[in-house]
């Protein structure tokens, strides 16, 4: 490595040109693939003149179905990268036996299982939850936009902000090598002196104010807005879920943000809080970190038992069975979720006592959740079935998901985690929840609200063939992960020296393999839908028969959702308004009250980022120069009290006749 | 609500809201905060767990028996809560509506601030100049990150009140501001409750043994 | 339920910038910092003259008064009380509590048990 002048350290703190992986041809090649790709977007945008409507009715709006589109985008796209990070995985294990070394080497390896960790649950999960709750929760509530309109626009930035940086650390310096929830000593700057680590704190303590920020949004949103007559229990069970997720978010991320402050303080200022020396202890940070992250996995799972009981009950034609046992469950699920943290390191040897105390509480936590499945289940039962793609979707998850809930309760017991800890056991519990619970339910709300948000419905040749990769493909491909798990196969090696193992890494990359296809189908199925659009539109506003308030506006909504509030006399709104007559109004318009477009959020939450980068490079004077104008943006944004204006009346007459034409004609 | 179980002529029940609807912006406003203020408590909850597992570990240096000057800790104790009181009165003539009595009160509450931060810095360079550094033992770390979290809210609070400042002394005691006035009470306030935590478990306790 | 809504209800209507959270009085601010002054004085007092003489009691009986001193600064300072937003703040500070404990009271149980299993010899430092 050749020596950089003083001046050069100034001003690029430690970035090298050393720093940029010429040297890594799979990085070269995916990054000219992106470069390509990024540039052909560009162009397209350009040609088509398209940045003016971006900027001023995207990046910029302050409308909760815009900014849960944009959530939902965003998932996906990290998705993409996530996946390819597992295939890539898959597909080293499957060939570095016996003296094969792979194709990647242990650094790049070590990165990529961090990256696919970190990715996944941070910039895939998180989004689409987040983004599904955004579109659908002010809808179903009858409202117009949610509490802090820009505060929302906000958040999805400082997402978006995170992420970007993870995405730059690829082709910038390189990322963590050290696990998802970078455990100390090893992510102290002692082991990972590189930038890895400081792309990996700064990524999700920039994504992680914008989650929590859009948590105390949602909450105000729920308790303040929700139509008159919509007491608690009248609420929709998606909202409710919503709710739980979102207390939950407000009171664990901060911790997340604690947390990750303290190791960023050992890296950066030498403190002892994780360090092996002078008092500091790395087990506190292990204890700290799961104190967020048990209750992590029930904000990524709780919205899509939301989204499930929703397409039950819309498919099954029936209301949703024991609706308040199903609010119990969840309520009591999130207060049990705060008392199991442990059970995530019964073997860091807390002894018996405590490790007790947490396995029994983990299999209490599995009983209101098994109280839910027999409420689907006894939903379906005398129902009218409609086997359209969320129901499909319901079905593979039940299924699924009971078979992880039953490893998970096997490594709730200590004795037993003992044997399977850190094992590919674990690893194919995890991902059996997580894909079979998350990600099905994420499908399932996307092909449930895609007609909502766009005004047609999507291709159901597409998606059917994207559900069956996925479900068979998830069997295939973590199924043979239980068997080596039991084996004693440990997580995260990158190669291997028994051969007899070497047929199961196989199978389970032929897996990954259909899973892709399943994505792509996915794509497709997108890409098809938008093509004939025209065969699969949906001009009622409510294609499923629903049952909730979002279905009875129109598809897509106008920008002020509703034109008058709705007045809720029972727990499904919708269906109870159709059954009782109800006449949509055709006169009467007054203007709407709503709140203005801003870029504000864009520019706070773009310099945080900068200042993240530059925090990440040590360029200590572009991070000062950024957090000083972060500090002055909001503090500018604070003077502009202009922030809403009235859609006026003759406007809303005109969204309103046209949508009482297209009534007229289906 | 009476509208909610209103009928129409025709016996059907009424399905929307028919009168006009009153914009109320920042309606939420209140709540919001107060529900940041609970993830804020959070925070501070981790820093107070590691200062309680972390905080005897005195690698062999100085602990807090060694280095705490109550005397002094209680004089900045009464700069925060004098604070307290004087904002608590900018409050009460903002709901009288007399400007210039609040911008007179939000000047003193400023100077208190100013007063315990000054005192903070003074403390923390002492202690520094002794070596005993962040850097120094687990228990040092935990002591300097715990009371300079709460000493940065504090920042932050007299960044807030000047702004404010600025933004009555230009709009005047306008709705939005006054739901502005309110948030920060909240936060001033808030920030004397984690005192409270702080001078007791950290400065009090640090001392006793 | 249905008349916790009512009252979120009115707020939501009628709410300009009152919202339900009550501003306090002159007596309540005075009453407040007089029982403050006194709730900090006398722990100050207790270890600053070694009154007590057992520092495990004086440690009790100090944080009883933080405790106290904390709830007069809330029903003084910070106006809580049930009614405010229709309860939602009451609701959410109760929550807070009790994560707050356990999150406290947790780290602290795990923590003395990974020590006292892990690092037998860290007290002996």
């Amino acid at each position: 490595m050749t020596s950089y002048p003083d001046w050069w350290k100034l001003i690029f703190g430690r970035f090298t040109l050393e720093a940029i992986p010429y040297h890594e041809p799979i990085l070269i090649a995916t990054f000219a693939a992106v470069l390509l790709g990024g540039l052909a977007l560009v162009a397209l945008i350009s040609r088509f003149k398209l940045w003016g409507y971006l900027w001023h009715e995207w990046f910029t709006s302050v409308d909760h179905k815009k900014i849960g589109i944009m959530y939902m985008i965003l998932g996906v796209i990290m998705l993409l990268r996530g996946f390819a990070d597992a295939l890539m995985m898959r597909g080293q294990q499957a060939i570095a036996f016996a003296g094969n070394e792979g194709y990647l080497p242990p650094h790049h390896y070590d990165q990529i299982f961090t990256a696919h960790g970190v990715i996944m649950i941070f910039f895939v999960a998180m989004p689409f939850v987040t983004g599904l709750m955004n579109y659908v929760v002010p809808l179903q509530i009858g409202a117009r936009d949610v509490a802090f309109p820009f505060l929302n626009n906000f958040s999805f930035w400082m997402t978006v902000g995170g992420a970007v940086l993870v995405m730059a650390s690829l082709f910038i310096g390189e990322f963590a090598k050290v696990g998802w929830l970078a455990y100390p000593p090893l992510s102290g700057a002692a082991y990972s002196p590189g930038v890895g680590m400081d792309y990996y704190l700064w990524a999700l303590q920039i994504a992680g104010i914008g989650t929590t920020l859009s948590g105390v949004n949602l909450i105000a949103t729920i308790v303040k807005m929700r139509a008159p007559g919509m007491d608690l229990m009248k609420m929709p069970i998606f909202t409710w879920t919503s709710l739980c997720t979102n207390v939950l978010i407000v009171a664990t991320f901060p911790i997340l943000a604690a947390t990750l402050a303290l190791l960023t303080l050992d890296r950066y200022v030498g403190t002892n809080f994780f360090t092996n020396d002078l008092g500091g202890n790395p087990m506190m940070y292990v204890n700290l970190i799961w104190i967020w992250g048990h209750p992590e996995v029930y904000i990524l799972i709780l919205p899509l038992f939301g989204v499930y009981s929703e397409v039950a009950s819309t498919f099954c034609g029936k209301r949703l069975f024991g609706y308040a046992s199903m609010v119990y469950a969840t309520v009591v699920i999130t207060i049990l979720s705060y008392l199991v943290w442990l059970h995530h390191f019964f073997t860091m040897g807390s002894g018996a006592s405590v490790n007790s105390f947490f396995g029994i509480t983990t299999m209490i936590i599995s009983i209101p959740t098994g109280a839910k499945i027999f409420n689907w289940l006894f939903t379906m039962y005398r129902g009218r079935i409609r086997f359209e793609l969320p129901m499909m979707w319901l079905l593979a998850f039940m299924i699924t998901f009971v078979i992880g809930g039953m490893t998970g309760v096997m490594l709730a017991v200590p004795p037993a985690d003992f044997v399977l800890h850190n094992s590919l056991f674990l690893i194919a519990h995890f991902h059996n929840v997580i894909i079979g619970g998350v990600v099905f339910g994420v499908f399932a709300g996307i092909a449930y609200w895609f007609p909502k948000a766009f005004g047609f419905k999507l291709d159901p040749f597409w998606g059917h063939l994207s559900f069956w990769f996925w479900v068979i493909g998830f069997y295939v491909a973590f199924m043979p992960l239980y068997i080596l798990g039991l084996m004693g196969v440990t997580r995260r090696l990158s190669r291997f020296e028994d051969p007899s193992l070497q047929i199961w890494f196989v199978i389970a990359a032929f897996g990954a393999v259909l899973i892709a296809l399943g994505i792509l189908c996915f794509l497709i199925q997108i890409g098809v839908s938008i093509l004939r659009r025209e065969q699969l539109r949906d001009t009622t506003g409510d294609p499923w028969d629903g049952r909730t308030l979002e279905w009875s506006t129109s598809s897509p909504p106008p920008a002020y959702n509703f034109a008058f509030t709705p007045i809720a006399h029972d727990l499904d709104a919708w269906a109870d308004m159709k059954k009782r007559g109800y006449q949509r109004p055709l006169t009467g318009y007054r203007p709407i009250h709503m709140p203005r477009n801003t870029g504000a959020g864009l520019i706070i939450a773009g310099l945080a980022t900068i200042c993240g980068f530059a925090l990440i490079w040590y360029i200590w004077w572009l991070a000062a120069l950024s957090f000083v104008s972060v500090i002055a943006a909001v503090i500018i944004h604070t003077f502009n009290y202009d922030r809403d204006f009235h859609i006026p009346a003759d406007e809303v007459v005109q969204a309103e006749d046209a949508r009482t034409q297209l009534l007229g004609r289906a | 609500m009476a509208k909610a179980t209103a009928q129409t002529a025709d016996g059907v029940p009424a399905f929307y809201v028919t009168e006009e609807e009153h914009a109320h912006p920042g309606g939420s406003t209140m709540l919001g905060f107060w529900l940041y203020l609970m993830s804020d408590c959070l925070v501070f909850a981790v820093l107070f767990a590691t200062y309680g597992v972390l905080g005897r570990n005195y690698a062999a240096g100085p602990s807090g028996a060694d280095l705490f000057d109550l005397k002094l800790v209680a004089v900045n104790t009464a700069m925060l809560l004098f604070s307290s009181i004087t904002y608590g009165f900018a409050m009460l003539a903002m709901d009288k509506g007399r400007q210039a009595a609040v911008q007179g009160w939000l000047a003193v509450t400023a100077l208190f601030g100013l007063a315990f931060l000054g005192i903070e810095l003074y403390e923390f360079a002492h202690l520094i100049h002794e070596g005993a550094t962040p850097m120094r033992s687990a228990f040092l770390s935990s002591f300097f990150t715990l009371v300079g979290t709460h000493g940065l809210h504090v920042t932050f609070g007299l960044i807030w009140l000047a702004v404010l400042m600025t933004q009555v002394s230009k709009h005047g005691l306008i709705a939005a501001n006054r739901r502005r006035l309110m948030c920060l009470s909240m936060f001033w306030h808030f920030l004397d409750v984690v005192w409270i935590g702080v001078f007791t478990f950290v400065y009090l306790m640090g001392v006793l043994k | 339920m249905s008349q916790n809504h009512a009252e979120v209800h009115d707020n939501h209507q009628g709410g300009h910038d009152s919202h339900g959270a009550a501003h306090g009085s002159l007596r309540g601010y005075v009453t407040g910092f007089l029982l403050s002054v006194v709730l900090t004085a006398i722990p100050f007092w207790l270890v600053m003259n070694d009154v007590l003489a057992n520092s495990t009691l004086t440690a009790i009986v100090i944080m009883l008064f933080a405790a106290v001193q904390i709830v007069v600064h809330m029903v003084y300072f910070l106006h809580m009380s049930g009614r405010s937003e229709g309860g939602w703040t009451m609701m959410a500070l109760i929550f807070t509590i009790i994560i707050v404990a356990i999150a406290l009271t947790g780290s602290l149980w795990v923590m003395f048990h990974l020590n006292a299993n892990m690092m037998p010899d860290l007290h002996k430092m």
